[in-house]
């Protein structure tokens, strides 16, 4: 079945909840005009409030039902029945979260899901583990479109996190990106982290046969510049579109996840993860069930 | 990227070499397409400024800047301040008029001589070279400052990376211009940069100077090319100390000369100190970014 994505390179007025949450409303009506309508909008890690908040998240965090609300009484009845993927940061009673809600806009939807940021980047220009909590886990939701799970950023960095959504079930990824610009060496023509981007999603994608939507911001953050460069890939690793460098996009991919069952039928290693997975857990460092393998015996 | 083999832009790991100075090689249209976002970015969008002025020296540094601001902003947008002082080298006048005419930068020159030596003739005649150009720098900044003010407009810093991590320029002068598109490339990054967006040969080949005492070079002042300086700062800032370069073949002299005047300099390239006393202190606990 054909979904009809819209990825939304977008630059947030930072620290501007208000003024963000309109040009998110707008960015949504944009998408919702075009043909064909896409189903889903996803926009970046982060679009909310930007990235480099400091101490500044604690004034800026906010529900996820807080923002649903806000965007549903921004865009009217024009979206309804439109999903949307968008980062931000979070608030709840245990504390605050780098997360991107999943939703569905309108009277007939509702939150389907928020995933919080597992892997908190805290290294070098990155100081997330000092200001907001980690996410427990990485699972797919059932949404409208298929079957789909959300990474934030560092956490499709770590392989774990595409295989366990892609074991959850997810058919399509969608990596919702604040990626610093890095590297500027001659021959790619983009800064270097998006060279290391575009072989992530698109390693994530060939190995488990699913797709993968990758959503960065743009926008300069006292000097830091995120570049844009938003990507979506096949099941079979292969990119499909990239956005432009330093501005803002409306990027239409549309997908057909039938396409991730053929592409695993192709080239089954999915299954093969699958049988595997049990095992390889019960037998991994640190699991406290470790079989002894078979030259300790 | 996909596709195409080997991967563009990745980096094959090599031992460190003073022979290979490609660690620092950059996409000059890249680079450039990087820094005028950015300086859109930071002065208009954040800063709400449509005008900027750069002191213009009559060096590659100043000429980048205001070359970069003026395909950012506009030329029209754009003040290049000369602010010779009496010993300047009147190239250094030539030069800056050079530059500001191919990038067709509106100019005013603004001579600090009787201010500085109306300070300095008056209380400290004995006073030497280095501390008349350190009063020159900071003079100049004050005029930078003032003539922005008047004009609602935002100065524009100029300092390269090698010059910031050498600690070679005046604390509170140089670099106290609040938006600074040069200060992530090395010199001869610059040179790369101001090549190929057509700064004038003149302006690129000549002997770096920091014009503040009469005849003197950079290269002379630190017993160091930049090239050289550079590619010893890149490896020793990506993590290698000074007995790897020398294991690999770099001049011990020269890698301990510059290891010696990174590490002396760190103090530079922070804020004041504050003494801290509670746990509400700004930059220590109360933490917010400076576009917050």
């Amino acid at each position: 079945m054909p979904l009809d994505i819209a990825i939304a390179q977008f630059r947030p007025s930072k620290g501007d909840l208000d003024a963000t949450l309109d040009a998110c409303a707008e960015t949504i009506l944009r998408a919702v005009e075009q043909e064909p309508r896409p189903h889903l909008v996803v926009f970046p890690e982060t679009a909310l409030t930007g990235y480099f908040l400091e101490g500044g998240v604690r004034e800026q965090a906010i529900a996820a039902p807080e923002l649903l609300k806000a965007l549903n009484e921004r865009v009217g009845g024009d979206a309804d029945g439109v999903d949307i993927a968008i980062g931000f940061y979070e608030r709840d009673a245990r504390g605050i979260y780098n997360s991107a809600l999943y939703a569905t806009l309108g009277p007939g939807g509702g939150i389907l899901h928020v995933h919080r940021k597992v892997f908190l980047a805290t290294y070098g220009v990155f100081q997330e583990e000092r200001f907001v909590e980690a996410g427990a886990g990485i699972r797919a939701i059932d949404g409208p479109p298929g079957r789909i799970a959300l990474l934030i950023c560092e956490d499709g960095f770590h392989s774990v996190s595409g295989t366990l959504a892609a074991l959850d079930g997810a058919s399509i990824i969608l990596i919702l990106s604040a990626s610093p610009a890095r590297g500027a060496a001659p021959g790619a023509g983009v800064p270097g982290n998006l060279v290391r981007w575009d072989a992530l999603a698109s390693a994530i994608a060939a190995e488990h046969g699913v797709f993968v939507v990758v959503s960065q911001l743009v926008g300069f953050e006292g000097g830091k510049g995120f570049a844009g460069g938003s990507a979506a890939y096949d099941p079979r690793g292969h990119r499909l579109l990239a956005g432009p460098l330093w501005e803002e996009a409306l990027l239409p991919v549309r997908v057909d996840l039938d396409d991730a069952a053929r592409a695993r039928t192709e080239e089954p290693l999915f299954s093969d993860l699958e049988r595997s997975w049990t095992r390889l857990l019960v037998n991994s460092p640190g699991s406290g069930v470790r079989r002894p393998a078979p030259e300790d015996e | 990227m996909t596709g195409a083999w080997p991967p563009p832009g990745v980096a094959v790991a090599r031992a460190p070499d003073p022979a290979d100075a490609s660690p620092l090689d950059i996409d000059t249209d890249l680079v450039r397409t990087w820094l005028v976002q950015f300086l859109r970015e930071e002065i208009e969008r954040r800063r709400g400024f449509r005008r900027v002025v750069v002191g213009l020296s009559g060096g590659v540094d100043s000429a980048l800047t205001a070359a970069l601001c003026a395909e950012a902003l506009g030329p029209e947008a754009v003040l290049a301040l000369l602010l010779p002082y009496r010993t300047s080298s009147p190239w250094s006048r030539e030069h800056a008029l050079l530059v500001a005419k191919k990038f067709g930068i509106p100019t005013r020159t603004i001579d600090i001589t009787r201010a500085v030596d109306g300070y300095l003739d008056e209380f400290e005649p004995e006073a030497g070279g280095h501390r008349r150009g350190n009063v020159a720098a900071r003079q100049r900044m004050i005029v930078l400052f003032d003539q922005a003010f008047k004009l609602s407009a935002l100065p524009v810093g100029t300092g390269n990376k090698a010059e910031r991590l050498l600690g070679y320029y005046t604390w509170h002068a140089d670099d106290s211009p609040p938006v600074n598109p040069l200060g992530d490339l090395f010199k001869s990054q610059v040179w790369a940069l101001a090549r190929a967006i057509g700064v004038p040969a003149e302006v690129v080949d000549k002997p770096a100077t920091a014009d503040l005492i009469q005849g003197q070079t950079d290269e002379e002042d630190l017993g160091v090319t930049y090239p050289e300086a550079d590619l010893i700062l890149h490896h020793l800032i990506s993590g290698l100390g000074p007995d790897d370069l020398v294991e690999a073949g770099f001049e011990r002299r020269k890698v301990e000369l510059v290891a010696g005047r990174l590490e002396g300099t760190h103090w530079k390239r922070h804020l004041p100190t504050v003494a801290m006393l509670s746990p509400t202190a700004i930059g220590e606990w109360y933490l917010r970014p400076v576009d917050y």
